[in-house]
């Protein structure tokens, strides 16, 4: 399969990411911000950083790059699309994604393991996880506190298009699980046709058990697999 | 025009250094050369204070590449690899402006270790902050912390460990160190030396403005009640362009073009300017026209004395300018020849075409003041802490007051605002004895920790030295890293003061007697003087930054109790030191008394046999026993693994808050398998180390004799009383 993960100036979890895609035999590019085009792609992943250093709104200028003119395309075409912290800034910033990412609640950055409950696993993304399972990932961010509109959220929660959302250990959605406020603990969102996921938690993080602990490994398998 | 009496005291010079001035350049110096002495000659940039005695560091073993002297120090890993690190204080310009002070601590560390090649993969702090209640230190601890992740979140560079204190000794000079950690290859390491003569000379990265003006001046002066008034002075970060700065420069060190680099750090373009030429035996000739200006009508004097941040000298080879800019084009950064390289020996700075300076480099470097200042011995403070004099405390009690205290408590509240995971390689992060990094895509790591014990230094200068090195050390040791070097940065008062002078030259002592006998040699440092406010200096506190080596993955241990019903064993023996404890300071509010001994030989036999015990995968968990005690190091094995104890104090020990409050030095515990137990009490037989058998693990509670217990849970809720009192505050 192959993948192509895109390159700000500021981003900074895109070797991390290129380098859990490699180790799980996808065939990677990295794209730089400036190229007009792209490669041949079945997955294209815009990873967290700053993009352009984000002091206006996180994600605002990236959304208005070369390259996102691209992946726009090929996201309306169908092309899965995974936005991870400041590329799931970004792809709410181009309208792919709706909703909003505030501040995080107590307004501070907030970098710590969380646990996740699997909501919904019937997306190209998550279908290696096993429904209401738990899993532990790490989060980083200033701004992950998700909001949406009534209309909106309704769709989300309908049409199962929340993948995963903030758990305690036992599996509890709750305000003192919640990292961010995000609503309802919100920790990523699919658009209505499911190609395109946007979501907080780094996956990359979590796919060595050397390292940390291999959580993220079956969001990328769950691409693989036919 | 003419430079008077309060000129020259304004920009930090006595008279007898202006004195030498003259002597050096034949002739009165003009405005914007007196400028360039007093940033070349003040104590940041010329260690004119600290030199001889740092001169007595051992800098060398078997696996160091460069010592001190270069942006950082480099030590071999093996397989090609070095690791490229340093530690620095940005202590006065975050007392004035915490944001800034402390994210440009950051940067300024990072630079230092990208200049010589190598990609920062991990960053460390030590920062120190005044009493708790004191009205400045909440906002100090919010600026500071938010400084430091704002900019290495930013730059991505996992925060990775660290220590936050709290004394009022700091109330009004609070302390921010901060410590970058690289990897290179061993044949690509970049250094400073410009050689050849006509090379181009090549600013890089952001443009100058004019804030730092005069910061490494007014890092080496006390504050006083105006010490506001230096806010600008202070430099302002821009992590963004930082991060473009280190890939167009990583990215520059992969072609064979770059002679020499240096970052624009302390007194910027003057300071790399003149240590590039002088390492190298030139002269360097800068046409002031050509730099890349923030603001308009800028002068010379400004320029040369500017601190902005994000910049950097390159001298290039011939024909590699194209090559340069295109790269620096890419990532959207000025690249601009300001300059070249000249066989006069001479700093030479042209203006709308006059000479506007010329200056001999070797009187800004090697001839600049170096003192030998009078400094007096610490008086041995012979007081001692008598249980029986004081009010009657209960033991449970007291515990729980030691771990609930800032000190003591659990610092999530810092930490949780650093990305400590980025870069995807951190295998241990804050909290753990020592942090663990993996060199990417290899099956080995670096071990990492940062420590300073100030109230022991305080006490005991030279001791207190030894000590530090020996936690350092054992820190490493505890998570089953081989100790192989260390930076240090020494924060002290006033060295005009002789006391202050003696506390450093006794310090410096202690550390290289630590350092030879543990052969953990220094190659890399700072040195921080004139921490105080209005003559009040605040404790010595020097800063220890250990790195040691990990070859095999598997055959790593950290302080998590792994199993109910193991048995705990603590190595080293037990005296129940309590002079210059954690227990006497918090709860007694005493801080007379020496601090523990430490006997080297002990330590050394102590650590390597926690080096065989994991290396042979003998033992569940491990902790380095330091501040608080035995019961200390106990409730953190305990609240990170949620697992409970069940200890007796041995029966011939006497007093049961010296065993477990005690501070003894050199001791660690083991949590080690009932059916290894044999096995590990053999090991330590064997080899003549001192251990006892104190409990074993349970479910549940925390116990101690009689004394003591405590759910898991509720220990753990103690732990965490200062992170809600802060979050509360902050909301």
């Amino acid at each position: 399969m192959n993948s192509s993960v895109i390159v700000f100036p500021g981003s900074n979890c895109d070797r991390d990411v290129a380098t859990a895609l490699i180790n799980l035999q996808f065939k990677n590019k990295m794209v730089w911000h400036k190229d007009s085009e792209l490669p041949k792609s079945d997955l294209i992943v815009i990873p967290g950083g700053f993009s352009y250093g984000d002091y206006l709104r996180s994600g605002a200028i990236a959304a208005k790059s070369n390259i996102l003119k691209e992946v726009i395309k090929a996201a309306k075409s169908g092309c899965l699309v995974l936005g991870i912290c400041n590329g799931f800034q970004i792809l709410i910033e181009t309208g792919l994604l709706q909703g909003a990412l505030l501040r995080n609640k107590n307004l501070k950055f907030v970098s710590k393991d969380i646990n996740l409950k699997i909501i919904n696993n019937d997306n190209k993304f998550c279908k290696n996880y096993k429904k209401n399972s738990i899993i532990n990932l790490n989060i980083a961010h200033n701004e992950g506190n998700y909001f949406t509109q009534k209309d909106h959220l309704k769709e989300l929660e309908d049409n199962n298009l929340i993948p995963f959302k903030y758990c305690d250990i036992e599996g509890s959605i709750n305000e003192s699980s919640n990292p961010n406020g995000s609503l309802n603990n919100i920790a990523g969102i699919l658009n209505n046709k499911k190609n395109i996921l946007g979501m907080m938690p780094h996956p990359e993080r979590m796919v060595n058990s050397l390292i940390s602990n291999s959580n993220g490994i079956e969001l990328f398998t769950s691409i693989l697999s036919k | 025009m003419i430079i008077t009496k309060e000129i020259i005291d304004f920009h930090g010079l006595k008279s007898e250094e202006y004195s030498k001035i003259k002597l050096l350049m034949n002739r009165e110096p003009n405005y914007l050369e007196l400028g360039i002495f007093s940033a070349m000659w003040n104590e940041h940039c010329s260690y004119k204070s600290s030199k001889i005695h740092l001169k007595k560091l051992p800098i060398k073993n078997k696996n160091v590449i460069q010592g001190p002297g270069e942006n950082a120090g480099v030590i071999d890993i093996g397989d090609g690899d070095a690791i490229v690190f340093k530690i620095e204080s940005h202590n006065h310009p975050s007392f004035i402006e915490p944001y800034q002070g402390a994210a440009t601590g950051v940067g300024g560390i990072l630079r230092d270790v990208f200049t010589m090649g190598a990609r920062p993969i991990a960053l460390l702090n030590s920062i120190h902050f005044g009493d708790p209640n004191n009205k400045k230190t909440k906002n100090l601890l919010n600026g500071v912390v938010s400084g430091i992740g704002g900019y290495g979140n930013c730059i991505g560079i996992p925060t990775v460990a660290g220590e936050t204190k709290f004394n009022s000794t700091y109330n009004e000079n609070i302390l921010v160190n901060a410590m970058a950690v690289g990897l290179v290859n061993k044949e690509k390491i970049f250094y400073s030396k410009a050689k050849g003569v006509n090379k181009a000379v090549v600013y890089v990265g952001s443009k100058t403005g004019r804030d730092g003006i005069h910061g490494a001046s007014m890092a080496s002066a006390e504050f006083d009640e105006n010490s506001e008034d230096k806010k600008p002075t202070v430099q302002v970060g821009d992590p963004f362009t930082e991060k473009l700065l280190m890939e167009a420069c990583l990215e520059l060190m992969k072609k064979d073009s770059i002679i020499s680099i240096q970052d624009m750090g302390a007194a910027g373009l003057t300071s790399s300017s003149v240590e590039m030429a002088y390492k190298g035996g030139l002269g360097i000739e800068l046409d002031l026209d050509k730099i890349p200006c923030r603001e308009e009508n800028m002068s010379p004097y400004e320029m040369m004395l500017s601190e902005s941040q994000e910049r950097m000298l390159i001298i290039l080879e011939e024909g590699k300018e194209n090559e340069a800019r295109q790269i620096f084009k890419k990532w959207d950064l000025d690249f601009v020849v300001i300059g070249k390289t000249t066989d006069t020996k001479n700093l030479s700075l042209k203006f709308k075409n006059e000479v506007v300076a010329s200056i001999p480099i070797e009187a800004l470097s090697s001839k600049a003041p170096l003192y030998d200042r009078k400094w007096v011995k610490k008086k041995l403070d012979k007081k001692k802490f008598n249980l029986k004099e004081h009010k009657k405390i209960k033991f449970d009690k007291a515990f729980f007051e030691l771990i609930s205290s800032p000190n003591h408590s659990n610092k999530k509240w810092v930490t949780e605002q650093y990305d400590q995971m980025v870069m995807g390689d951190t295998i241990e992060r804050s909290g753990a004895d020592a942090a663990i990094v993996k060199i990417h895509q290899k099956d080995k790591a670096i071990a990492i920790t940062v420590d300073s014990s100030a109230n022991y230094c305080k006490s005991h200068p030279f001791s207190g030295g030894k000590q530090i090195v020996c936690e350092s050390w054992r820190n490493l040791v505890s998570v089953g890293a081989k100790p192989i070097a260390i930076t240090n940065c020494l924060n002290f008062g006033n060295p005009e003061n002789p006391e202050i002078m003696g506390q450093f030259a006794e310090n410096i002592l202690g550390i290289k007697e630590a350092c030879e006998f543990l052969d953990y040699p220094v190659v890399s440092g700072n040195v921080s003087f004139y921490n105080g406010t209005n003559n009040n200096n605040i404790y010595p506190t020097p800063v220890i930054g250990g790195v040691g080596l990990i070859k095999n993955l598997n055959k790593i241990q950290n302080h998590r109790f792994k199993k109910i019903d193991s048995q705990i064993i603590i190595i080293g023996k037990t005296f129940g030191h309590l002079d210059q404890s954690a227990f006497i300071n918090e709860l007694y509010d005493i801080h007379d008394g020496m601090p523990p001994e430490i006997n080297l030989l002990n330590e050394k036999n102590n650590g390597e046999m926690i080096l065989k015990l994991i290396e042979s995968e003998s033992i569940n968990s491990v902790h380095d026993i330091s501040s608080g005690g035995v019961i200390l190091a106990l409730a953190e094995m305990s609240i990170s693994s949620q697992i409970g104890i069940k200890i007796q104090k041995p029966q011939k020990t006497s007093n049961i808050f010296e065993y477990f409050f005690g501070e003894d030095q050199g001791r660690y515990l083991i949590e080690v398998d009932n059916n290894n137990l044999s096995k590990v009490e053999k090991m330590l037989k064997d080899n003549d180390i001192y251990f006892e058998n104190i409990g074993i693990t349970q479910k549940e509670y925390f116990e101690i004799d009689k004394d003591l217990k405590i759910k898991i849970k509720e220990l753990y809720e103690l732990n965490n009383r200062w992170y809600n009192i802060f979050n509360g505050l902050n909301n």
